[in-house]
């Protein structure tokens, strides 16, 4: 019988994800947040809603990364990597979509409003949702490799002014924008801060967990093609 | 010398297009009937037809028209035409010359669209001159990403469908801020009004196209 042990000196950052993460849950429900009219209480979602955002950009752009990294160098290695992080950047998004509507229900009173940063979020998903049904209808292995990452690329660099350009031009309800009270630097207290940076960590780290488990599965099965 | 080239390739791709009108002509009739349908079910309301309708349903009509006549850019390319430039051309002569190609239909296609559409479902245009530039500076937009995603989708199988799914996500800011520039030359507005999202309208044209040239030889290698 194999003995379970921790190699701690390889996967310290493991224990950390799960610190962190725990901190995040029972911290962003228990620390004394301030009061911010109109938001209130909700201002927890923050630990949640935004730092799964951001821990998803941070996905998204290694994706982008090793996109690259794999268009120069050619190594499958490379774009399978690239292909979990976008694939993990997904999720998040989707987590971070379902607690904004959540958030937005209780705080706006509907699921969904017509806002330039929601609909930013809901095609950015779009654009991500079709670089995988792009995978999927591509045979062969190199061209499929090759092909997505151009298409991460472009999708990418597309969506650079789409999130960071389009929602200055329109006045916005999300909070943080249009003088609306919420999560910009003036209104971000300490006690805030201790908890929402740790947990963007906390989700990040979570996430490469994750895809690290993945891409071994997949490097598994890609030798048992080779043998069998 | 690859100025030459690309001028040699759009002269070319003009020519094969000249001598094969019913690609073009097949575009046109599309514009034609969209806008024709579009007249019919808006029939009772065409005189009181609202500024902002007007303007989407214009904008969506150009799109899907653009994404039509795109597409063959690369797709309905054959196998011994592409064979060929392979070996005599640059890549990214190639792509430049496609997306000048193209540009240049979408504008045609652009003026041919307003004309018809001002004519059956009247024109509330108040600055014509910024909703020219806005007109122009969109094909650009639209031929690079449209030029880009038919070179993505050709490679793969199912490549219309996959075409509308990757280019529609890709295209929606650009389609949302020529949609609000288009909105102040129908209303009028000071140029003033229009310089931010004109100046973000060449930023996203610049990057497009940029992109789609150093990308293009990696999609075009295999």
């Amino acid at each position: 019988m194999a003995k379970l042990t921790f190699d701690f000196k390889k996967n310290w950052w493991k224990l950390i994800a799960v610190i962190l993460v725990f901190y995040t849950v029972i911290g962003g429900f228990l620390i004394k947040v301030p009061r911010i009219a109109i938001v209130q209480e909700s201002v927890r979602n923050q630990f949640f809603h935004v730092s799964m955002w951001f821990s998803m950009m941070i996905l998204l752009t290694t994706s982008l990364l090793f996109s690259i990294r794999y268009l120069a160098k050619s190594k499958m290695k490379y774009d399978g990597i690239a292909e979990e992080f976008a694939y993990m950047g997904i999720i998040l998004g989707i987590l971070g979509l379902a607690t904004g509507s959540i958030w937005a229900r209780f705080t706006w009173g509907a699921w969904w409003v017509n806002d330039a940063k929601l609909n930013g979020a809901a095609i950015c998903m779009l654009i991500y949702l079709a670089y995988v049904i792009l995978r999927n209808s591509i045979e062969d292995e190199i061209q499929r490799a090759r092909i997505s990452a151009v298409y991460n690329i472009f999708a990418w660099s597309t969506l650079l002014p789409l999130l960071y350009i389009l929602p200055r031009l329109t006045d916005s309800l999300h909070p943080g924008s249009g003088g609306n009270p919420g999560f910009n630097i003036y209104d971000l207290d300490n006690n805030l801060r201790l908890v929402f940076y740790p947990s963007i960590i906390g989700w990040t780290l979570l996430g490469i967990w994750i895809i690290q488990l993945r891409v071994r599965v997949k490097e598994i099965k890609s030798k048992l093609e080779d043998i069998s | 010398m690859l100025l030459k080239e690309i001028k040699t390739l759009i002269l070319q791709e003009t020519i094969i297009e000249w001598r094969l009108r019913y690609a073009i002509n097949g575009i046109l009739l599309y514009l034609v009937s969209v806008i024709f349908i579009s007249y019919l079910s808006f029939r009772s309301q065409v005189s009181s037809l609202n500024p902002v309708i007007w303007n989407t349903l214009f904008w969506i009509i150009i799109l899907f028209t653009a994404v039509n006549a795109v597409t063959k850019s690369f797709i309905q390319l054959n196998r011994g035409r592409l064979i060929y430039y392979y070996s005599i051309a640059n890549p990214a002569a190639i792509i430049l010359s496609k997306v000048i190609y193209n540009t240049i239909l979408l504008i045609g296609i652009g003026f041919t669209g307003l004309m018809m559409y001002s004519l059956v479902l009247g024109n509330p245009i108040d600055d014509l001159l910024l909703f020219m530039v806005n007109l122009i500076l969109g094909s650009a937009g639209f031929a690079g990403v449209l030029t880009m995603n038919s070179g993505i989708a050709s490679k793969a199988a199912n490549s219309t469908t996959l075409m509308a799914v990757l280019s529609f996500p890709v295209i929606l800011p650009l389609l949302l801020i020529i949609i609000r520039i288009s909105k102040n030359a129908l209303e009028g507005l000071d140029w003033s009004a229009s310089y931010g999202p004109i100046i973000y309208l060449c930023a996203i044209d610049i990057i497009v196209i940029t992109i789609s040239t150093i990308l293009f030889p990696y999609i075009w290698r295999s």
